[in-house]
């Protein structure tokens, strides 16, 4: 941690890691009596007395390295000046931290150090946060009596000829600078690298006054190296070598708030670090207990959108989406979009209308939303965008163990033994989470990817996957049945969880289905496309070798069968017994920051908050005790059913807030069709999206950084967002969806969403203890959390499932309609990318373009071969949907008849390739598997001209009237 | 809607619960339709029954007589 200033605070450096042993050694630090646990270093143990060692190379992210030599001390009856941060605690050690001797040799290693480093303090872009400055402080260096005539930071020496040691600054990267000339080759960037993100990018070269940290292979910059600018080596790094492009610019930052960063379901704590209500950059928070200090470039780095001149700050209406917007002020825009629905419902019916909560909200924002359908609207119309992602997790874990939600915290990974990555790609949707698994395979633990995909997962730095299982898209349920179907058979069950935990005859009743040779890995091979001997050993593997987790991402519920694979997932969990305690579990890694959140709240049509169902009376009555009035007892319309009733002309109103239903959403045509059927569609939002090119009221919304609230994250775990600037467009949007509320006929008065939290914990049992007070004393907590768990709940499911015995189901494998054919002999697969996040609409407006611009078609060599097409050459990619145009990036990391794309461009709009097949239990979409063929392409599509056109044309703005 | 999508819908619904050793699979069927579908889906369930119902397997068909009675 560079931000080491005054011992006082708890973020400081503690120097090396915390110790995790339980057994505790006391020593004696400057006659002080310290109790530490064994494993614990001296420097550690010294710094928890409150008394720092001076130090360089270390930093309590990575571990102890011991080149630097600053942090010597004395120890009673050790010969010699041992260095702090390598020596363990013993019992009864008595240590000196300061002596003549230790004195003498800190200040003669800091005039070395600073013999070889320029002295432009005043103007360093470190000023104040330089660690060696520091140090040269703390260790009272007062002269350097060397002359530097060999060094690394004076382009030319003193006869003017070109210094060879001397590196120019690294610029490439377009968030940090890499100046050789400050480099004091303390290998923390190299070693957090390794340690904390994993990917093993960064190394020194050469050795003793020769060594430099170098980003690759010669030639090899921090643009083009592997770096993947996740900022663990900036945040390492003790002086300017590294440092952040915004610091430069800015200057040091004066204040820092904690929040929780709005990207992905990771959800990682922040400190927004600012100067007044500038922005000046967001540092991983060591105490998050997601991350744990750890980064990825879209949270660390990617919040440039925040300010992008894109941003929307009035209001806008408009009578017909052909018509430019008209900017108009709060007031009318809110009048005006009450009295549109009003009078909709007045004509059409009370359930002509609805809305879409959004998982980018906070739980405040997104429970008001569904409250104001239910209680103003009247009707039960709300959906979130976990529709279209982990709506079959929902129906599946609810239907297995009770509880619509994962069973583990992250903390479990350093627990697991063996992880099932199922459907995910973890290093680039997930990454925090990535890295934090990462180090545990390195530590031993084996891994079993089943995906399409070689994904960076399978095969990476000092990580290789034990078996990968690259499964034809479609076919997830027969894969997972085959490794049931190889446990029970080989009777590797944990026949006594199975006993005290779930029901046996219904596991009797399963065993007999499962072990049916049809399920055998012999006989779905053929469909599945999986080599039978390599599954055999995965499932072995996984039943026998310790503690057994899974973690699944989209690629297992996106599917017609995503609600079966799901209860597949619960099932292999409870018949190997990995369930209830750390290290196991059903993982569903969650795409958006608060998707958790969004279904907690109540987002769903059919279910009040909580996962209550609509027709059950005792909960409606508990929540129209609260609101007044009458809620709907039947369930409301899902997305897709919305977009289907607007195209029957029975569904005209839609508030949308945070979402980008026509870029996300499957079948843009018919998501198109059905948006233009309506009267009155709502864009709350950042940006003119792609939705708004069919709106008829545009509200702007505020960032993350600009409203206080909570976000859910995978793991359950309700973190605090709070309100580092004022809102750019005015209110936060808790605030403008209570303006619309009141405008048609409500009555609420919340001034803080404290408030709205109050409500959710006075409703909903899982967050009965939760408030803001709490979580301002704990940092955040995990639900559920009520006088049962007053804790909250790290782990679920400890010592009984929440439906009581857990519930084995069948799952029959049945094959998409979805079919490949002679005119559509692929199967396209969707998924992101590190750099862009979802829709883009955040990413694509910060500089992480310069990694992804453009959406591209992964092909097989031999597919490209046999369709005459080369790599970088634009293609046609075509379904039974729709067309669109893209460049082929030949690579064999798909199989033969598996193409892959990404949906992060609304100019390539891969959604328009996909079709409105869905999920038998909750209608979410199959965007996994779509028959396609691909060409060589000789322009654009006519769809993609068109809806360009309509693009450009929909977003003419007229400023406002005097 | 379209009639072949809202069958579609309601056979993958039935080929689940025909897999599911329940006493009665169309009242599973039939509970689920209650559970997640609008009633303006229903309706239109209940007119293409009156319709014929064509394009309901067996099972779609029991229960979606059920649900709609």
């Amino acid at each position: 941690m560079k931000d080491f200033i005054i011992p006082t605070s708890k973020d400081m450096d503690m120097g090396t890691p915390a110790s995790k042993s339980t057994e505790m050694v006391t020593l004696t630090i400057d006659g002080f009596d310290v109790t530490v646990p064994e494993g614990t270093s001296v420097m550690r143990a010294s710094a928890e007395a409150g008394i720092p060692v001076p130090k360089l190379c270390a930093t309590d992210s990575v571990e102890a390295f011991g080149s630097c030599r600053l942090c010597v001390v004395e120890i009673e009856g050790r010969r010699g000046t041992p260095a702090s941060c390598t020596t363990p605690v013993t019992p009864g050690m008595i240590v000196k931290t300061q002596s003549s001797k230790v004195k003498k040799i800190r200040k003669g290693v800091m005039e070395l150090y600073i013999s070889d480093h320029p002295l432009d303090c005043l103007t360093c872009a470190a000023n104040g946060d330089c660690e060696l400055q520091d140090m040269a402080g703390m260790v009272g260096l007062r002269d350097v009596r060397y002359e530097a005539v060999a060094n690394h930071f004076e382009a030319r020496n003193s006869s003017g000829d070109v210094n060879t040691q001397f590196i120019p600054k690294d610029d490439s990267n377009p968030y940090f600078t890499y100046d050789p000339a400050k480099c004091i080759v303390c290998s923390r960037c190299v070693r957090a690298c390794e340690e904390v993100q994993g990917t093993f990018a960064l190394t020194i070269e050469g050795m003793g006054f020769n060594s430099r940290v170098s980003a690759g292979a010669a030639g090899d910059d921090f643009l083009s190296s592997d770096c993947v600018s996740c900022g663990a080596c900036v945040q390492a790094w003790p002086t300017a070598t590294l440092q952040e492009k915004s610091v430069i610019e800015m200057g040091t930052p004066e204040r820092s708030v904690i929040t929780t960063c709005a990207y992905c379901g990771v959800g990682c704590s922040f400190k927004a670090e600012l100067n007044g209500d500038e922005l000046v950059r967001m540092v991983p928070y060591k105490h998050g207990e997601a991350n744990r200090g750890h980064s990825c470039v879209k949270g660390r780095f990617a919040w440039g959108y925040a300010n992008h001149s894109d941003r929307i700050l009035n209001p806008m209406i408009r009578d017909k989406i052909t018509d430019p917007w008209q900017e108009v002020s709060w007031d009318e825009a809110i009048s005006y979009t009450a009295k549109r629905l009003r009078d909709l419902q007045a004509k059409h019916g009370v359930k002509s209308i609805g809305g879409i909560t959004s998982s980018r909200c906070t739980n405040e924002e997104t429970y008001l939303v569904q409250k104001m359908i239910r209680s103003t609207f009247g009707n039960n119309n709300t959906d979130t965008c976990a529709r279209v992602c982990h709506s079959p997790t929902g129906y599946g874990l609810k239907t297995t163990f009770g509880t619509s939600a994962g069973t583990q915290n992250f903390d479990s990974v350093e627990e697991t033994d063996v992880v099932v990555i199922i459907g995910a790609n973890p290093t680039d949707g997930h990454p925090v989470f990535a890295s934090r698994l990462k180090k545990r395979l390195r530590a031993g633990a084996k891994l079993i990817v089943i995906d399409p995909r070689r994904t960076d997962i399978v095969k990476s730095a000092h990580i290789e996957a034990q078996h990968h299982l690259p499964l034809l898209p479609g076919t997830n349920v027969a894969v997972l049945s085959s490794i049931a179907h190889v446990i029970v058979t080989e009777g590797l069950m944990d026949e006594e969880f199975i006993r005290t935990r779930c029901d046996w005859d219904e596991f009797a009743h399963y065993a007999e289905f499962i072990s049916d040779p049809r399920h055998s890995p012999e006989a779905t091979a053929m469909l599945t496309g999986v080599n039978a001997n390599e599954l055999r050993a995965a499932a072995k593997l996984f039943a026998t070798g310790g503690n057994g987790s899974i973690y699944y991402g989209l690629g297992v519920t996106e599917h017609s069968q995503g609600s079966t694979t799901v209860m597949a997932i619960a099932n292999l969990a409870m018949m190997t017994g990995n369930l209830g305690k750390n290290g196991v579990g059903v993982n569903p890694l969650r795409g958006q920051n608060n998707v958790q959140g969004a279904c907690d709240m109540g987002s769903f049509p059919h279910e009040l908050p909580g996962y209550r169902h609509v027709s059950d009376d005792a909960t409606r009555e508990v929540f129209e005790a609260i609101w007044g009035g009458k809620i709907d007892p039947e369930p409301g319309l899902r997305i897709p059913n919305m977009l289907d009733a607007a195209v029957d002309g029975t569904f005209k109103g839609l508030y949308c807030q945070g979402e980008d239903i026509l870029q996300s959403d499957p079948d843009t045509k018919h998501v198109q069709a059905g948006l233009a059927a309506m009267d009155c569609v709502i864009v709350h939002d950042l940006f003119l999206n792609e939705t708004a090119n069919y709106a008829h009221v545009f509200l702007p919304g505020s960032t993350f950084l600009e409203k206080d609230g909570t976000f859910t994250n995978a793991e359950r775990r309700i973190n605090r967002v709070r309100k580092v600037m004022a809102p750019k467009n005015g209110y936060a949007d808790w605030e403008i969806t209570m303006m619309l509320a009141n405008a048609m006929d409500s009555n609420w008065t919340y001034t803080h969403p404290s408030q709205v939290m109050d409500e959710i914990a006075a409703t909903t049992p899982g967050f009965a203890n939760v408030n803001y007070e709490m979580l301002e004393t704990r940092g955040s907590v995990q639900w559920p959390c009520n006088d049962d768990k007053p804790d909250g709940s790290p782990i679920m499911h400890v010592d009984g499932f929440a439906r009581g015995k857990g519930q084995f189901i069948i799952t029959e494998y049945v094959a998409t309609d979805e079919k490949t054919g002679p005119r559509f002999p692929l199967l396209l697969t969707t998924g992101r990318i590190l750099s862009q996040y979802n829709v883009g609409a955040q990413t694509r407006r910060t500089e992480n373009v310069v990694w992804h611009e453009e959406d591209v078609l992964e092909i097989h060599p031999h597919d490209a071969e046999v369709r005459g097409i080369r790599d970088g050459q634009y293609v046609r990619l075509a379904s039974r949907a729709g067309e669109t145009q893209l460049r082929a990036q030949i690579t064999d990391r798909v199989s033969t008849g598996v193409v892959y794309t990404t949906f992060h461009h609304p100019d390539t709009q891969a959604n328009v390739i996909t079709t409105d097949y869905s999920d038998w239990a909750t209608n979410c979409p199959e965007y996994k598997v779509t028959a396609v063929q691909v060409a060589l392409s000789n322009g654009p599509s006519e769809w993609q001209e068109d809806y360009n056109a309509q693009a450009e044309q929909s977003r003419r703005i007229l400023p406002a009237a005097e | 809607m379209s009639p072949e999508k809202m069958t579609r819908m309601a056979n993958q619904i039935a080929t689940f619960f025909e897999s599911q050793p329940v006493s009665d699979q169309a009242e599973s069927v039939a509970a689920h339709l209650k559970e997640f579908w609008e009633p303006r889906m229903l309706e239109k369930l209940a007119k293409h029954l009156q319709s014929g119902g064509e394009g309901l397997s067996p099972l779609a068909l029991e229960a979606s007589k059920r649900v709609t009675a």
